[in-house]
């Protein structure tokens, strides 16, 4: 940042520097979903890469009569709240449920793709309970249309293989800081030859596709982590033993317990797990003040817990989606820590309990 | 001592906790987000908006202390709002702090802070709470700023509720208060006092109860006490005893709501001096020291939250009902509200109004 702080933009060697900067982070994501960089566009985030393409693809189609959007009730709110708008605008949107396994069903997406359909939205791992949906047959099924197939693969890229070629597929988001990169940058993959309306108009930048002087630290720091992740994919294997480790340890010493979403089709790092007369808040709580950070659902505005969605729209009670917590591991997670998880949550669990059913009898 | 503090993003409830983090306390800061934050951005409410939490938390962050917030909302609908609703249409005019405060706050909450291994809930009320090493019991006592004072809303706690409460500002003064907050360097020093109902911001009661109710037609007649039609009104959860304006009368004197009957969705109107009322009967009466007195009492009872607390007799009916005459008439003594009893600075009991007659 002190040595290439020149515009990208400018003709002078600072600027000249800066653009090389880029190139080099451009090449680097590239590689990690195995595509080209120039199909590379850089922007501030998941949620932003998910609005170009949302937008971008429905405003290229809805003229020509394409005016429907498919996607699932398991996806970001990035997404979901994006055709939501869309639907002001003429959009029809068709949402699909997932299975109880947390598994999209790829015909029935396909199902609902005609001709008068702009695009097919279906993430590529889900943010919640790790389920890794079978893009590559939803595309297969859902492409004789002639829609547009994106997939929000912020949970995915950086923890899974992941390549668009093979997914064949024609957009793909992406966020640093879900694969230890900076805040605040991200990036959306645009096959070459799928035409997209820009939604940040403005100067020339990344091919015009996307106008506003770039993020240079952050998309210089986004190529670093995506070269540092692609050497990690070697490791998942050691994250997901740890995680195995941990829910089988949960499993069998808190009574009550289940883990959601299809086990053998996940991302290595995350297990969602639900805790019978809990509500999952004050275990986070408890185990927060014991130094141990979790996650419910996704968290909303004000930092607090919304009933989950994504485990309503696997059809789960909604008693699910109060008690339901998700544990992540990282890169650096150690044995240790999960032995210490594993051990506190027992003790925890059993006294929120307790106190859950003396409430109840003074009621 | 690990104290859980129910954090609304006020200056009290701020204050309230930078005080105990001071003296030595583990704090937990807690909020309540109670109503949907993102269906209705303009429905949030002057107490606990989206606003409000950022800034409980940004207090926390301040003093150093953890903050979380909990998500009440289906809670606050069931014990809060749906029953402020039905006090309308019942021709009631309920006050929803009071449940606010005993079934989340001195309830929910405190059921949650003792997950957390909490000894306490403190709250910023201008109250206070003292043990009796004689009679082995707490004391509910008014606050030091008799303008301040907010026993009013706290005359349900029980013994055992007491026993866990915390009210870290009811010793001081508003203006010691807004001193410590400067001194503290909270952000929520200068921040304006709320008033209004949190969850009608808008201040229109009979527009948000409107909007609650199926559209039925609730319309009735008013009558004056001799029985005599006078006009039509639109329903009587629009109305409250002792109002005026709204009842779209063409008569010679004011005429004031003196009484709502809502089996003949009927609204009695006279001039003030009908008013003006000497007895209530009170239901669901919480003794502070745990059970009734055994005989009359001579107190004062206040019977809404900016009401001088007159002297009157209280008269125990069981355990939880009371009888008051009040020594000179009240003003608007209307069904719904609270009423509490008081010796001197002591609060010795409460309930809801449930009757009144002149």
């Amino acid at each position: 940042m002190r040595e290439d702080f020149g515009n990208p933009s400018s003709v002078h060697s600072y600027g000249q520097r800066a653009k090389g900067a880029l190139d080099q982070a451009r090449s680097e994501v590239a590689s990690l979903i195995g595509a080209d960089p120039t199909e590379v566009v850089f922007t501030s985030g998941g949620t932003e890469s998910d609005n170009f393409a949302i937008r971008g693809a429905y405003d290229a189609l809805a003229a020509s009569g394409r005016r429907r959007i498919v996607t699932t009730g398991i996806e970001h709110e990035a997404v979901l709240n994006t055709v939501k708008a869309l639907t002001l605008r003429g959009a029809e949107v068709i949402t699909v449920p997932a299975g109880r396994d947390g598994l999209v069903d790829p015909a029935a997406v396909a199902e609902h793709v005609n001709s008068e359909t702009a695009l097919v939205s279906v993430m590529l791992a889900n943010n919640e309970v790790g389920t890794i949906q079978p893009l590559a047959e939803i595309a297969l099924l859902s492409k004789a249309h002639g829609a547009v197939l994106h997939t929000d693969a912020v949970q995915a890229a950086g923890k899974i293989p992941v390549s668009v070629r093979s997914l064949g597929i024609d957009l793909l988001s992406m966020s640093a800081h879900k694969f230890s990169g900076p805040k605040g940058v991200g990036a959306i993959w645009i096959r070459r030859g799928v035409r997209l309306v820009s939604q940040a108009t403005g100067g020339r930048q990344e091919r015009s596709r996307r106008g506003g002087t770039e993020n240079v630290p952050g998309i210089v720091g986004m190529g670093v982590a995506a070269t540092l992740a692609q050497q990690a994919l070697s490791h998942a294997d050691a994250v997901a033993a740890l995680r195995d480790r941990l829910e089988t340890s949960i499993l069998g010493s808190v009574p009550g317990t289940a883990v959601n979403g299809a086990r053998d089709h996940r991302v290595p790092n995350t297990t969602n797990i639900s805790f019978d007369g809990i509500e999952a808040e004050s275990l986070l709580i408890a185990l927060d003040l014991e130094g141990v950070a979790v996650s419910t659902g996704s968290a909303c505005s004000s930092g607090t817990l919304e009933p989950s969605h994504v485990l309503k729209a696997m059809g789960l009670p909604q008693a699910f989606a109060r008690n339901s917590l998700r544990f992540s591991l990282g890169a650096t997670t150690t044995a240790e820590e999960i032995e210490f998880v594993a051990g506190a949550l027992p003790r925890l669990v059993t006294k929120l309990r307790r106190l859950g059913r003396t409430a109840e009898a003074l009621r | 001592m690990r104290v859980v503090v129910a954090m609304s993003g006020g200056v009290d409830s701020s204050v309230a906790a930078g005080l105990l983090a001071e003296a030595g306390h583990d704090v937990i800061g807690l909020s309540m987000q109670l109503y949907d934050q993102r269906a209705k951005p303009e429905a949030f409410g002057s107490c606990c908006s989206l606003d409000d939490l950022h800034d409980a938390r940004r207090v926390a962050a301040a003093l150093g202390f953890p903050h979380y917030i909990l998500n009440f909302q289906e809670q606050f609908r069931a014990a809060v709002v749906d029953h402020f609703v039905a006090e309308y249409a019942a021709g009631r005019t309920p006050i929803p702090c009071v449940q606010c405060n005993a079934d989340l706050k001195f309830s929910t909450l405190a059921e949650r802070a003792q997950g957390f291994d909490a000894a306490a809930v403190a709250t910023g009320h201008y109250a206070r709470v003292v043990f009796d090493e004689d009679r082995r019991r707490y004391r509910l006592l008014r606050s030091v700023d008799a303008d301040k004072d907010q026993t009013y809303f706290l005359f349900s706690l029980t013994q055992d509720q007491l026993a866990h409460a915390m009210f870290p500002v009811g010793h001081l003064t508003k203006s010691d208060v807004r001193h410590h907050a400067a001194r503290l360097g909270l952000a929520v020093a200068d921040k304006p006092d709320s008033h209004e109902i949190c969850f009608i911001p808008d201040g229109d009661t009979a527009g948000f109860v409107d909007r609650q109710l199926p559209a039925d037609d609730r319309s009735g007649e008013i009558v004056d006490s001799g029985g005599a039609v006078l006009g039509r009104h639109r329903g009587i959860h629009r109305l409250t005893v002792g109002q005026r304006k709204g009842l779209g009368l063409a008569t010679g004197t004011p005429m004031y709501v003196l009484k709502l009957e809502p089996v003949e969705s009927r609204v009695i109107v006279g001039p003030r001096e009908e008013l003006g009322g000497r007895h209530l009967t009170a239901t669901r009466v919480n003794w502070i020291a745990g059970a009734p007195p055994d005989a009359p009492q001579h107190l004062t009872v206040r019977i809404r939250h900016r009401h001088q607390d007159a002297p009157a007799v209280v008269t125990p009916d069981g355990t939880d009902r009371a009888a008051v005459t009040f020594i000179d008439p009240q003003m608007a003594i209307t069904p719904g509200q609270a009423v509490v009893f008081y010796d001197g600075t002591d609060v010795i009991g409460g309930g809801w109004i449930d009757t009144a007659s002149a």
